[in-house]
């Protein structure tokens, strides 16, 4: 008796293994973080991706697709663990998403070894780019720091001379403002790391003010961009001074800034307002399904959903070569229609594509975005020299 | 014989026979994926066994045990960013680096008790994370790629199915060790400090040298839990050493029994496997898991063992009549 | 050193260690009078947030949402309490801990499915959203409502505790709950009140937070935090000793992200001394924490035991 009830707590465990996956045409593995304070992210990606297969009635190139999600909680060790499973349980036939810069950089080594076709649609960091590049891992979304470099161009056009930096201090803060400054060439009058999780930047705000400078440049991701916008708006800086940023104001914060964040400026690969036919159709069909405003990362998605769409049909639905899986997608990044317009692949799987900066305007008693101008036009990133590919 | 069979004591043997055996059934299924779950299972698990020898026997709630975990991933990490992968020397400066970190935080931490405890661990966990975030060269919080397994000579760790099996024979032999642990002379007095201080001091042992000799013990091999992560995700990362880590250390130990021998295996298993079960069901699975947790609470508030509602002897023993010391002091015990 | 800036800054460390008062003021009542560690007190302040920012947009009226915010989180503490608080109180501080992670856990997802994971709006009305000139700068007119309000919750909570018969039977409830209830005090409605005021002080710091520190799912636990190093340092149950805590860290914290960056310039390239600086003023927090608690393991200011 004893014995079955001591098996009983391990029966549970052995059960899972027994449950059998349906089967479909194609697989594909979807992770990203869907639950904490970060779901915004992994929610707006998988929707755009779920859109762009939604129009494409549910096929990629021809092939019913199934698509399998699991959450990886912005957690490395969780994001290796759903790696394993889409590779050893489901067998996909290729993974997209993967989550924040940490989750992805656990990833990037099983990645590698098994060279299954991977589209990252939320980060671009640095070593992925150059040093640890891969033929089959594919940067939907951008270099980490694009953005960022658009900005610091945009500000050296513009002819500013002084410019106070800001972020946290973690990896992608300190890549973005050493982006910024790769392009501007005037003075650094103030460079400033907050640290992770702080709330109140007003010490900072006050030593910005006292450095008096032409421009500010800032990083913050999610809520602490929130909480600095608005401080800034509250002491009576935002407007006051030119405001760019990188990351730091999209469809999902604005909703939290509203009006404070008229004036700031931002580069971004994407804007709503782009002036394309495939983006007109995407942000209307967006918002007739989900009720809100898209943000890049649905976008990034939405083009990795039509990435994979053209390179399946050039295989004529044969997706079981990884190899020439992997060959189709790198000729498909010139071939599909992408909602940012021009897109091709550098030979480090980084996106070429032209960054803007964008306002942030007044429309309506509501908030709108106005295209300034196209800063850069086929930016390559500041790594691929580094990837031997 | 009769009466070691009453005791449980084939409860170890047994346990570890089925856990054993999971590879071969997970090969069998051709779900290779199991054995990477069981094996960050029982990673936890020896976390927790390792977390039980402060929390269980000497009632010191720790909420920052995350931290030697980091520790451990980090050493391998670390030496493998200077090319140093050999397994003896990665093992060798874990153990080390842990047991000076704990020398140092269990001299600070363990002058307090109680809240104090809870939170200056925590504060100290939450300082490290903090470091390693800033530390650029190692990856900051991006984390830092580990590509070469460890080595040791005979056998490397270099994939799920190699860590499965070092971290099986680790945990096996810590559970004989603790099995005897537990009524060693040493045992005892580590013990006897959660359910009477004073009269251990009078005794003529030192509560404060007790505890903070556990406390160095328990650090050491949870850092060798994290040196098996280190080479299970081929992967270091600060958040390795988040506090939310640290609470679910704990939850696993209190599911399967607090100063119990296996009951931290069992607790381990039982939350992993619940939380893949959940994150089946739902997106939101928080919202069935948080309340879980809060019942688990409640049932074992008063030193219930769960794993004995379920009829499970996590305790096995030899006969000796066990005080039950997980039922904490009651407020205000002259003590 | 400009001397503007610095009164400037040190208005900064003032107006943060207010914010961090009104944040832990409710959790060492709680836990200092009845011995339960509540790591749901960050739930209740993000309850707090929500309904005050979901109040204020519906119905315009600031004063209206603030008295949401604190209401709802009275009521969500009174649950608390009642279900779960009440049968842990005389057990280890263990379980208490373990009850309420998991039910950080539940609410921070409930957020998530209420009001989605997008942060979420929480405007200011417009008589408040001004900035007025202060040591030579701007300085924004909501923040000098916050310290106001602090101070405010400062005196009344000490009237409360040391003036009124309520806060005499806290008092005495704390020294000897038997013997009060003895005495023919409803022993237990006194600690749900008191559970309420608790849930009501961190509804009123999550309802003002709001509009400064976004509201979202999760906001809770960075505050958390820092709300229990202030009163660990303060000493568990003191309300005087909560607000000096919450001084002198915030004032420390601020100046020390102010200035550290300079004062470590000559020893260091500009980068590192920028990106050293807040990582060493952060640690500055638990540095003081631990010297406190080596030297005073109750704290600064801990109430005299019995």
């Amino acid at each position: 008796m004893k014995i079955r009830l001591q098996l009983g707590a391990l029966a549970a465990s052995l059960g899972l293994m027994f449950s059998a996956a349906a089967q479909a045409d194609i697989k594909i593995g979807f992770s990203g973080v869907m639950s904490g304070p970060q779901a915004s992210l992994g929610q707006d990606q998988l929707d755009g991706f779920m859109l762009g297969l939604e129009l494409l009635g549910g096929k990629l190139g021809g092939q019913p697709a199934q698509v399998i999600v699991e959450d990886d909680q912005l957690k490395p060790d969780v994001g290796v663990q759903i790696l394993q499973k889409f590779l050893e349980r489901e067998k996909v036939d290729a993974v997209v998403g993967l989550g924040f810069s940490n989750v992805l950089m656990a990833q990037s080594r099983r990645i590698k070894d098994t060279g299954i076709p991977a589209l990252s649609t939320n980060a671009g960091p640095a070593p992925l780019a150059g040093k640890m590049c891969m033929p089959n891992l594919f940067v939907m979304a951008w270099q980490n720091d694009a953005a960022s470099e658009a900005m610091g161009q945009y500000a050296q056009n513009k002819g500013y001379k002084r410019a106070a930096l800001i972020t946290s201090n973690y990896q992608a803060g300190r890549d973005k403002l050493a982006g910024f400054k790769r392009f501007f060439k005037g003075e650094i009058v103030s460079e400033a790391y907050t640290q992770l999780g702080q709330l109140d930047y007003s010490a900072e705000i006050s030593n910005i003010q006292k450095s008096n400078p032409d421009v500010i440049f800032a990083f913050y991701p999610g809520g602490a961009g929130v909480n600095f916008v608005r401080q800034m708006k509250q002491v009576g800086l935002m407007g006051k001074i030119p405001f760019l940023s990188d990351s730091m104001i999209d469809a999902n914060t604005l909703g939290a800034m509203k009006n404070d964040a008229i004036g700031s400026i931002y580069g971004m690969h994407w804007g709503k307002v782009l002036d394309n036919a495939k983006n007109k159709a995407f942000v209307e069909a967006y918002q007739k399904r989900f009720k809100r405003e898209p943000t890049e990362y649905a976008a990034n998605a939405f083009d990795a959903a039509n990435l994979l769409d053209a390179a399946v049909k050039k295989l004529n639905g044969n997706v079981s070569d990884r190899k020439a899986f992997v060959q189709a997608i790198k000729d498909a990044g010139s071939e599909f229609e992408s909602v940012r317009g021009d897109f091709k692949f550098d030979k480090n799987n980084m996106p070429i594509v032209d960054y803007h900066a964008l306002e942030v305007v007044s429309e309506g008693g509501d908030v709108g975005i106005k295209h300034l101008e196209t800063v850069f036009k086929g930016h390559r990133d500041a790594y691929v020299g580094d990837c031997s590919l | 014989m009769m009466d070691r069979l009453k005791n449980g004591v084939w409860l170890i043997p047994l346990l570890f026979l089925v856990l054993a055996c999971i590879p071969f059934i997970a090969d069998a299924l051709g779900e290779p994926f199991y054995i990477t779950f069981f094996a960050r299972v029982l990673i936890y698990a020896l976390a927790a066994c390792a977390l039980n020898i402060i929390l269980g026997f000497a009632g010191l709630v720790s909420f920052g045990h995350a931290l030697f975990i980091g520790l451990g991933c980090y050493a391998v990490g670390i030496l493998g960013f200077f090319d140093i992968s050999n397994g003896w020397l990665q093992l060798l400066a874990a153990l080390a680096v842990c047991a000076l970190v704990a020398l140092f935080v269990g001299t600070v931490c363990l002058r307090t008790s109680g809240i104090g405890f809870i939170m200056i661990t925590l504060a100290f966990a939450q300082m490290f994370y903090f470091l390693m975030v800033s530390m650029t060269m190692f990856g900051g919080d991006d984390g830092l790629n580990i590509f070469m397994p460890s080595d040791f000579g005979f056998f490397e760790l270099s994939g799920s199915r190699e860590v499965y099996w070092a971290t099986w024979a680790v945990l096996l032999l810590l559970t004989i060790f603790l099995f005897r642990f537990r009524k060693s002379p040493f045992g005892l007095v580590l013990r006897a400090t959660h359910l009477n201080p004073r009269r251990v001091n009078a005794l003529g042992y030192s509560v404060f040298k007790v505890q903070l000799a556990a406390y160095i013990l328990s650090g050491m091999i949870t850092g060798v839990a994290g040196f098996l992560l280190a080479n299970l995700t081929a992967f270091a990362s600060p958040s390795y050493m988040s506090w939310h880590m640290s609470g679910e250390l704990i939850v696993m130990l209190v599911i399967g029994g607090l100063g119990t021998v296996t009951g931290p295996i069992f607790g381990s298993i039982i939350y992993l496997v619940m939380e893949e079960v959940f994150k089946g069901i739902t997106q939101h699975w928080m919202l069935l898991m948080g309340p879980l947790i809060v019942i688990i609470a409640m049932l074992t508030r008063n030193g219930v063992d769960f794993m004995k509602l379920l009829r499970i002897n996590t305790n096995p023993s030899e006969g000796v009549d066990r005080a039950d010391e997980t039922k904490p002091a009651a407020a205000g015990d002259a003590s | 050193m400009d001397s503007s800036l610095f009164l400037s800054q040190l208005l900064n460390g003032v107006q943060l260690g207010v914010l961090l008062f009104l944040l832990s003021s409710g959790l060492t009542l709680i836990f200092g009078i009845m011995n339960f560690i509540n790591l749901a007190h960050g739930s209740l302040y993000m309850v707090g947030a929500f309904i005050g920012a979901a109040a204020f947009n519906a119905s315009g009226s600031f004063v209206f949402a603030v008295m949401a915010g604190m209401l709802a989180s009275a009521a969500v503490g009174l649950l608390l309490e009642h279900g779960i608080a009440r049968p842990l109180y005389r057990y280890d501080h263990l379980y208490q801990v373990l009850a309420t992670f998991g039910l950080m856990m539940f609410f921070n997802e409930l957020a998530i499915v209420i009001f989605g994971s997008r942060p979420y709006y929480a405007g200011i009305p417009d008589y408040l959203s001004g900035a007025v000139t202060v040591f030579g700068s701007p300085y924004p007119v909501y923040r000098i409502l916050i310290i106001v309000v602090g101070i405010l919750v400062a005196v009344g909570a000490w009237y409360l505790i040391q003036k009124t018969r309520f806060g005499m039977l806290i008092r005495a409830g704390a020294s000897n709950s038997n013997m009060v209830s003895v005495l023919g005090v409803n022993i237990d409605l006194l600690k749900k009140l008191l559970f309420m005021l608790g849930a009501a002080l961190a509804g009123l710091a999550g309802a003002l937070a709001g509009p400064i520190l976004s509201v979202q799912s999760g906001m809770g636990e960075p505050v958390l935090i820092l709300a229990l190093v202030v009163i660990v340092v303060g000493g568990i149950g003191s309300i005087r000793g909560a607000l000096v805590a919450a001084m002198i860290i915030a004032i420390i914290d601020t100046l020390g992200r102010a200035y550290m960056p300079q004062l470590l310039a000559p020893f260091m390239v500009p980068t590192s001394a920028n990106a050293v600086g807040p990582a060493l003023a952060s640690m500055l927090i638990y540095i003081l924490m631990a010297l406190v608690l080596a030297f005073k393991p109750d704290g600064i200011l801990a109430p005299r035991k019995r």
